[in-house]
């Protein structure tokens, strides 16, 4: 008798239940990055003042952040590929790559945040700093969590054992580089 | 695993979306450059709506999932779409029929004056003759309006008057 748990072998619904799942938690992801997005876009159309308050973001550390996502979520991407292949240890060694991006994202971000908050930019400045630490933050958070699934996925894809979760935690990797593409233009660039 | 074949891709059609999303992103740092509005709004958002869907299309394979799944996801968008009509108009306005923003419309008036630490400061400047902190708007009257709503025994959080 199999020990696996039954959300990895049934797919009732069309689909294996854990891809089913993260899917459905990136929906509930959209309503809450969908929350704090549009109250921000609304505050920003209606305050002239954040577009000066936006200048003194980096657009160039904001891009460089976009390309090492962009480039996690193809190794991420690819990570699957190998996994489909059977090829666990290239699955993860790309799943490790893809963390190292992560890594990168946040010591970049942390070098960003340090230096606004040692200019007096702080979460209780104002408003528009109020929602870019929230929104940024909560994306952070984001970035670590996966960062630490992805670390126990690699670990037992390496074994070449449940190679399905490189799919399903690839997904939710893919959906956190997402967000960022809305969050960069909206923080960065719209100044 | 994944059980439908469509994803079995080659690697290198990966690596062109990926090359892809970076001509994209150079773009869409590019545009913002020329300072028009609307080349601006086309390069960094619109732009950003084209990379969304490439990835979620050819990274997270969305369209190889049933029919029911993307309802969801476009479920769940529209939804959003519903918060932000549905607030947007009160948040949006400095007054209405029955009510006012005594510190956005002093921020904005210090705004259009030249005047960024006015701004900054509407509630500080309206919250005393007012005598009800909003608790939102420009730069540093959140946490004003707040002091001067406590300083005058509460004020009214929202609405205004």
């Amino acid at each position: 008798m199999s020990a696996r748990p039954i959300a990895t072998t049934r797919s009732s619904a069309g689909m294996p239940t854990q891809r089913l799942a993260v899917w459905w938690l990136i929906a509930s992801e959209i309503v809450i990055f969908g929350g704090v997005l549009a109250s921000y876009i609304m505050h920003r159309l209606a305050h002239g003042i954040w577009a000066d308050y936006a200048a003194n973001t980096n657009a160039w550390i904001g891009a460089f952040n976009t390309f090492v996502l962009l480039s996690s979520s193809l190794s991420a991407v690819l990570a699957h590929q190998a996994a489909e292949r059977g090829d666990g240890k290239r699955a993860a060694n790309l799943l490790y790559l893809t963390i190292a991006g992560g890594g990168v994202f946040l010591c970049v971000k942390a070098f960003e945040w340090t230096t606004e908050i040692s200019h007096g930019m702080t979460i209780t400045a104002n408003t528009f700093w109020s929602f870019y630490y929230t929104a940024a933050g909560i994306h952070a958070a984001h970035v670590i969590a996966g960062m630490i699934i992805m670390g126990f996925v690699a670990q037992t894809a390496k074994r070449n054992l449940e190679l399905h979760r490189v799919e399903i935690i690839g997904i939710y990797w893919h959906f956190v580089d997402l967000v960022w593409i809305f969050l960069f233009p909206l923080l960065y660039i719209a100044k | 695993m994944s059980n439908h074949a469509e994803a079995h891709h080659d690697d290198s059609h990966y690596y062109k979306i990926y090359f892809t999303l970076l001509v994209l992103l150079t773009i869409s740092i590019i545009g913002p450059m020329f300072g028009h509005k609307h080349v601006t709004l086309v390069t960094a958002f619109g732009i950003a709506v084209v990379k969304a869907f490439l990835v979620a299309k050819n990274f997270m394979h969305i369209n190889l999932t049933p029919r029911y799944v993307i309802y969801t996801i476009t479920t769940t968008l529209i939804f959003m779409l519903l918060f932000f009509a549905g607030t947007a108009p009160d948040v949006m306005k400095d007054h209405g029929t029955n009510w006012e923003k005594p510190s956005w419309i002093a921020a904005q008036k210090a705004y259009e004056a030249g005047d960024l630490v006015g701004a900054s400061h509407g509630a500080r400047i309206t919250g005393h003759g007012a005598g009800h902190g909003e608790g939102h708007g420009e730069g540093h009257e959140a946490a004003h309006g707040e002091a001067d709503a406590a300083a005058h025994g509460g004020g009214h959080e929202g609405g205004g008057h």
